[in-house]
């Protein structure tokens, strides 16, 4: 009976110790490219080029830096890390804010009052949640086009106002978390129905609206698609982040690998401080957005 | 007892600010979403180039779906049959690695026997690649997987001597392929084990109690319980992987040699991109190759709908059974004596 408790015992020790094994290795496997990524961004582009693959970072980073900061003055190369930063930062807050606030509004709507056409917007809001927007891409820039929204950043912004996933999310968290009651008490004393969204609906629904507004950052961050399609002159001015890395990677001017490594590196750096900084709210974002009940 | 006041609030009818709260919504996608998407129909019975105003019915769907007889209309008529290809064997390459990948490990994480120390971190550190922007990913890939002598793994692999030549990773049918599969199972795969898991953690422990009671092992207990009650998320899972692999965009469209498009790797996605934004502007053949994609994502689209309709419809009836079940209790309790 104790040896074989004790072969069991060993035998889960074992397992442990394969799975911590897979475990280390994917660990290794998810980072290495990110790593090697920093890594060359502080070497210099001969020692890239002659030395091959190291896991060991140099020095010349900040040299690096300069250069890529200097690479639109000096090379004459349609690259800035400033005006990346500008712009996809103008563009992602703008974007963000009016996502998780229209769509708590939208959501408060739904819950809060009861009204004839509530459930057929709800059913919409989940009937569309699907359509991407690559499907409607062509007639979306023909219409922009026609606006003259082309060039601008108006298209870019203010569809963030309609995100149907967010609007599902916020709606079933209010109906989970959300006390109807404190709505009725707050007609009773006499607060005008948007006043009490605004005072007492939005700061309830804090926690959810956290969790969406990193979502909503981190997606608009890296959107490249929407960007590309809207931006038609392709006006250096406006370029978002994940565009100047397209220009630095279709350049076939620019040699310095050192560099090269670094414009990509100063485009993902935003999204990684903001991941190492928030990581377990995302991460039990990502879990509860899975459940969908 | 209610007061006055409550009651005269009763009487109110608040339902038009329900109306107000939901408009801005339904306006904004009205003109971004709705709009766009019938123009994109409208397009697709139009022209292309410089005939964009003439109406064509269904002319652009014939030359996708059949070709023709002239040389051009043939082209289009394989480019887009090609690039479909190209999508789905790219989703399938990436998705079954990804979705084996989690479901063992979501098994592993979630079992408590097996005593794994810093799961948090693990998790953190697997979600971390689908943060990282897609078009910086594709980047990092291209110049990684070059052929010339910049390239890190051709040249780590020629020192090692396991090659004699560089392989072309960025053009070969298979290789380019390849990295882009793993790249898309590089970013994906955390993702989808946290859902997963977290679907794993909603079965009742009861479940796994009672087979660790009657002596299932490990395997047992995964194709016994684990798999078949996580089969409607995978089946979830799998349905919302296809709709974005379908879409996929960023990676085929950066990861290639220099500006010529590779023919292995072009998705649907890209071939509805140059079309409208590369002269000579094929609006009609893009909108038209969009509405087919729109109508495959449609079908998927609602099967996943359908699961989630279901999903509340099932609890519905089960509160009004339970509600039921209560009367009939209280109904008893009430005629205790009988």
């Amino acid at each position: 009976m104790n040896t074989n408790k004790d072969s069991y015992a060993a035998k889960v020790r074992m397992k442990s110790i394969g799975v911590m094994v897979v475990l280390i290795i994917l660990t290794i496997i998810c980072l290495l490219p990110i790593w090697i990524l920093f890594v060359n961004a502080t070497r210099t582009s001969l020692v890239i080029t002659t030395e091959g693959l190291t896991f060991i970072p140099s020095n010349y980073f900040i040299e690096n830096i300069k250069e890529t900061v200097r690479l639109n003055e000096v090379g004459k190369i349609s690259y800035s890390a400033w005006i990346g930063y500008r712009n996809s930062f103008i563009i992602t807050a703008c974007a963000t804010v009016l996502t998780v606030f229209f769509a708590s509004l939208t959501a408060y709507g739904l819950v809060v009052y009861d009204f004839k056409m509530a459930t057929p917007a709800y059913t919409f809001i989940l009937a569309v949640m699907m359509v991407p927007v690559q499907v409607t891409s062509v007639g979306f820039v023909r219409f922009m086009g026609t606006l003259h929204l082309t060039d601008t950043y108006w298209p870019l912004i203010l569809p963030a106002m309609a995100a149907p996933a967010v609007v599902f999310y916020m709606r079933q968290y209010m109906k989970s978390s959300f006390p109807l009651d404190i709505v009725e008490a707050a007609r009773i004393d006499g607060t005008g129905e948007f006043r009490t969204f605004l005072t007492i609906g939005l700061p309830m629904m804090k926690p959810a609206l956290g969790v969406q507004a990193i979502f909503a950052f981190i997606a608009n961050w890296n959107n490249f698609y929407t960007p590309s399609m809207i931006l038609i002159s392709r006006e250096f001015k406006q370029y978002t982040m994940p565009m100047m890395v397209q220009s630095i990677l279709s350049n076939d001017k620019l040699s310095d690998q050192g560099v090269r490594y670094t414009a990509i590196v100063l485009s993902i750096i935003p999204i990684i401080v903001i991941y190492c900084l928030l990581s377990k709210t995302i991460v039990d974002g990502v879990a509860e957005g899975g459940v969908k009940e | 007892m209610k007061s006055s006041a409550q009651n005269k609030i009763r009487s109110i009818s608040y339902a038009k600010y329900g109306y107000y709260f939901i408009l801005p919504f339904f306006i904004v996608y009205f003109i971004f979403s709705l709009v766009p998407l019938i123009n994109t129909f409208r397009l697709s019975v139009y022209g292309n180039a410089s005939n964009i105003d003439t109406f064509v019915g269904l002319e652009n769907f014939k030359t996708i779906l059949f070709g023709g007889t002239d040389f051009k209309s043939k082209g289009i008529h394989e480019t887009v049959f090609r690039d479909f290809g190209n999508t789905l064997i790219l989703w399938f390459g990436n998705f079954i690695p990804q979705l084996a990948l989690s479901l063992l490990l979501a098994v592993w994480f979630t079992d408590l026997n097996l005593k794994i120390k810093g799961k948090t971190f693990f998790k953190i550190v697997m979600y971390l690649p689908n943060i990282v922007t897609a078009a910086s990913v594709a980047a990092l890939f291209t110049m990684l997987f070059s052929k010339t002598k910049y390239g890190p793994i051709n040249s780590m692999l020629l020192d090692m001597k396991l090659i004699d030549e560089p392989i072309n990773f960025l053009k070969g049918q298979w290789q380019s392929r390849g990295v882009i599969m793993f790249a898309q199972t590089w970013m994906w795969f955390g993702n989808t084990m946290i859902m997963l898991m977290a679907a794993i953690m909603g079965i009742s422990p009861s479940l796994f109690e009672a087979a660790d009671i009657d002596g299932a092992n490990s395997r047992q207990v995964f194709t016994k319980i684990t798999l078949p009650l996580l089969k409607p998320m995978v089946v979830y899972t799998m349905i919302t992987s296809m709709i974005g692999g379908l879409q996929m965009w960023d990676l085929p469209y950066l990861y290639k040699d220099g500006s010529a498009s590779n023919k292995f790797t072009e998705t649907i996605a890209v071939y509805i991109f140059d079309a409208f934004h590369k002269s000579p502007y094929n609006y009609g053949n893009s909108a038209a190759a969009s509405v087919i994609l729109f109508v495959i994502t449609s079908i998927l689209g609602s099967i996943c709908f359908a699961m989630n309709v279901d999903k509340e419809a099932q609890k519905k009836k089960k509160m009004i059974k339970e509600a039921k079940k209560l009367a009939k209790l209280q109904n008893k309790s009430a005629f205790g004596g009988f």
